[in-house]
């Protein structure tokens, strides 16, 4: 609820749609003020999906203010002008609709579904909260306890997050990639209505914003709807073009061993630094999705099979990688080892298999399956059009265009087996990467 | 953790649906009964098959044995080993899932109408045919037991495991369907043979099948995929008897937020007071933002992120639950407002506007649930499990409006037991 977005990615970054009907279905245009609109059309139910996509994220943050991006997306939740602190959620659950929010590195959403007919009343309250919060101390403070047991309940309660959360600070040397959504905990604790009130003024505004509506709607009546409460609204003149701390170039290795006594089943895993999706330049980033996918993708990936049938050493292995990032993101290797097998036994299981599927022909079979995959995945998103307004709204919202978000099936597609090899000799660099240890408080890591 | 699971499947029966599903009830030639919707606007279709029993229908001292081998159903069929097995689906695009819970096993699978016979075969294969090598299941059970591993060092799963333990004593639904590390390390391949021969069986099937495929088409095929199964498996266990103390028992582990699980007795689903307990459970704690607990616990005093009440009804047990996490030094406070929420309700009852603003949720939600052939194929199969007719859906939301002020307020008399409200409590907590 109010979420944070998980952001280990997997397979499903595949999931896009773009069949010649799906782009039928898709229409996009600006206000006037410079909100942009994305409408996809299903009447197959008389549901809607409305969605407000920010162009701003954690990563967006002032330094110092760690949290404070997601903080204030629960703090939306607590009034305006007109509405009372709940106001908008009770409003929506009595029209039969669920509403909830989501934080990200690189954007914060805010969405309902509820009937179709009901479009209108969302784009009213929607509208109001993007320009007229009004936050009481009280609120800040009763909240800011909330964020703090989110915290324990996502990150403190859980070694394996408390890992992650290490290791990627450690793999972003300067970016703010390095520091969590939700915040670290000696930040969250200061953050106040000044922090929250700052980041408000600064990216809430309309051509900071993305609209996604989804389901039993016409592009005409949402265009009709949303000029008159979206379109009427002041952009922000101030906002500037998005640019975040880069990273310098990364020379060393990093290492780290992470112990806890709550640590059950130990693992190891390594993140590359690895380039992401570009707005009309996806193929290296589309050749690393594949990479993902054959290396560590599920039961019939190579990781698997070296790994887990031939010298079962492990009993599990996985590659995740997701190019849907507004900078430089990271592509992550990780290998459960069996009862008996040392870290460090795993480790050099894992770099041995990495080297071999780098010097040998890539299995076209493979290949061909993974790429039927992709054509079929474009047909069963079709069935979850919520989904698919997800997929428009994170790309736009991560410097993507529509145009790449439905050529990219067909740039995966196209993606050949020297390109994967390439893609991974550059990404698979030791000295852009982080290898971490999860151990139990005891255990022997040599 | 599995409570939750629980819950949300009893949610998703209890809101049906909506205009333009059209259900088709037919018996096929083979004598199959089927529930099915034609929806030719996407090449593809949804099946769901549910096995009634499920893990409950381990046998005596084999706990584990019916998880483990859900696990293995696609490590392998006929002449396919467990590699070529997932080659061969990968190639077809196909989507097969089996699961395993405490009173079913489901396989869900979703499949291109362009090669729809090769995938068919492909899972009638794995439902007649599962080879159940043991190099499959030495290399699953060691998934398992990894995974058993880490449920005993995470707070939720421990939280849930104990309140379990506590509610349902010897009953199957008193332990983990995923066995022991020691239960499940002895299971032979001869446990995990009789495992499916007691649970994948005819005549506890249930079938829905949503897409691209015409009743015509679909007989023969499901007559195809299931004829070789065998028509009955082992005996359903007899119901369980929830025992609910009042208690609080808290079991120490060192972590920084305590996770409590507590409930009471609920109430069958068959019940006819049963939508004014579903109303009810919405304002006490089921709803979103706007239940009591959610106002009480986390809005007005920010002691957790989410604190939640569920109704659930399993085959041999009715059980109104709930869960809440708090800082170890706040746990103790939200409870105390837990039990006084829970009190204050039984005695007081709702007001006429949270009533009214309960049956508005879920009314007007009941089209929100269909909106894909996956999820429809999945409240179909679910409502013929709990014994609806095709014709509930359009009754559904009258049964949720006649429920009056009077009824609820009876209801929450009648059915909430503050006294028998049971806590486990998991963590470090202060002051319990």
């Amino acid at each position: 609820m109010r979420a944070l977005l998980l952001t280990l990615a997997t397979s499903l970054a595949l999931a896009a749609p773009a069949k010649a009907d799906i782009r039928d279905a898709v229409t996009t245009f600006t206000l006037d003020n410079g909100m942009d609109v994305v409408v996809i059309e299903d009447s197959r139910a008389p549901v809607v999906t409305h969605m407000v996509w920010y162009r701003a994220g954690s990563a967006d943050e002032f330094p110092g203010t760690s949290g404070v991006a997601h903080f204030l997306e629960h703090l939306l939740f607590k009034g305006t002008d007109t509405l009372a602190p709940g106001e908008l959620s009770a409003t929506v659950a009595r029209n039969g609709g669920t509403d909830n929010a989501f934080t990200s590195y690189d954007y914060t959403a805010y969405f309902q579904r509820v009937a179709s007919d009901r479009l209108e009343l969302m784009m009213r309250l929607e509208s109001d909260r993007m320009v007229n919060v009004r936050l009481s101390e009280e609120d800040i403070l009763t909240e800011r306890e909330v964020i703090i047991e989110e915290r324990n309940q996502r990150t403190e309660n859980s070694p394996g997050a408390l890992f992650r959360e290490q290791k990627n600070a450690a793999q972003f040397l300067n970016h703010r990639y390095g520091v969590p959504v939700i915040g670290w905990r000696h930040e969250m604790v200061t953050l106040d209505l000044d922090a929250a009130l700052a980041y408000y003024k600064r990216f809430y505004a309309p051509n900071n914003a993305i609209l996604v509506v989804a389901g039993d709607v016409t592009p005409e009546g949402v265009r009709a709807l949303a000029e008159q409460y979206y379109g009427v609204l002041e952009p922000n003149p101030e906002l500037t073009k998005r640019a975040r701390p880069a990273e310098p170039p990364q020379t060393a290795e990093r290492r780290l061993i992470f112990r806890d006594a709550r640590v059950a089943q130990p693992y190891v895993s390594r993140s590359y630094l690895a380039p992401e999706r570009d707005a009309g330049a996806q193929r290296e980033a589309a050749a690393l999705t594949l990479l993902a996918e054959l290396l560590g993708g599920g039961t019939t990936s190579y990781l698997t099979e070296r790994l887990q049938f031939e010298s079962q050493k492990a009993v599990y292995t996985a590659a995740f990688y997701n190019g849907e990032s507004l900078d430089d993101t990271d592509f992550t290797v990780l290998v459960v080892p069996a009862d008996g097998v040392t870290l460090p036994e795993a480790e050099a299981a894992m770099d041995e298999a990495i080297e071999s599927f780098i010097s040998k022909p890539i299995d076209t079979a493979a290949l061909a399956r993974i790429k039927m995959q992709i054509r079929a995945s474009q047909i069963y998103a079709r069935d979850d059009v919520g989904n698919l307004a997800n997929v428009y709204g994170s790309a736009l919202a991560s410097g993507l265009t529509v145009q790449d978000v439905q050529d990219w099936p067909k740039v995966l597609g196209s993606i050949t087996p020297d390109e994967i090899i390439a893609a991974a000799k550059s990404v698979f660099n030791l000295d852009r990467s982080v290898t971490g240890y999860l151990m139990k408080e005891k255990g022997d890591a040599s | 953790m599995r409570a939750f699971l629980a819950a949300a499947f009893s949610l998703a029966l209890a809101i049906p649906a909506t205009a333009g599903v059209t259900i088709d009830e037919f018996k096929t030639d083979g004598g199959l009964t089927v529930w099915h919707v034609q929806e030719d606007s996407i090449p593809f279709v949804a099946l769901e098959l549910r096995f009634q029993g499920g893990a409950s229908l381990d046998a005596e001292g084999k706990r584990g044995a019916i998880n483990l081998m859900t696990g293995l159903i696609e490590e392998g069929a006929a002449e396919l080993d467990a590699r070529a097995f997932a080659k061969a689906r990968d190639g077809l695009a196909a989507s097969f899932s089996y699961a395993v819970y405490d009173d079913t096993l489901s396989v869900s699978a979703k499949f291109l109408t362009e090669n729809r016979d090769e995938a068919l075969e492909l899972l009638r294969q794995s439902l007649t045919s599962p080879r159940f090598d043991q190099d499959a299941i030495d290399r699953v059970r060691a998934q398992v037991i990894s995974g058993i591993r880490s449920d005993e060092k995470d707070p939720s799963s421990i939280a849930g495991q104990a309140f379990d333990a506590r509610v349902y004593g010897t009953h199957p639904y008193g332990t983990d369907r995923s066995g022991t590390v020691d239960s499940v390390t002895a299971l032979t391949r001869d446990d995990i043979l009789a495992a499916f021969q007691s649970t994948v069986v005819r005549d506890r099937l249930y079938i829905s099948v949503v897409g691209d495929i015409s009743r015509e088409e679909l007989g023969p095929v499901l007559d195809t995929l299931l004829a070789d199964l065998p028509e009955t498996g082992a005996p359903l266990p007899p119901a369980a008897s929830p025992v609910f103390d009042g208690e609080t028992v808290v079991i120490p582990f060192e972590t920084p937020q305590s996770v409590a699980m507590f409930g009471q007795p609920g109430v069958p689903f068959d019940h006819p007071d049963y939508f004014a307990a579903y109303l009810l459970n919405v304002v006490l704690g089921g709803g979103g933002f706007e239940s009591r607990l959610m106002q009480e616990v986390r809005e007005k005093r920010g002691l957790t992120y989410g604190v939640y009440s569920y109704l659930v009804d399993k085959d041999g047990a009715d059980v109104w639950l709930g869960s809440v996490q708090s800082a170890n030094n706040r746990i103790g406070e939200a409870m105390e407002v837990i039990k006084a929420e829970w009190a204050r309700m039984q005695s007081e009852g709702v007001t006429e506007t949270e009533l009214e603003d309960a049956k508005r949720y879920l009314t007007g939600s009941y089209p929100l649930r269909f909106d894909g052939n996956g999820p429809i194929a999945d409240i179909l199969v679910g409502m013929q499990m709990q014994g609806m007719g095709t014709d509930y859906i359009a009754t559904r939301n009258d049964r949720v409006n006649a429920v009056t002020l009077e009824q609820i307020n009876r209801v929450a008399r009648e059915f909430l037991k503050p006294e028998q409200l049971s806590f486990t409590v998991v963590g470090q907590p202060e002051g319990l």
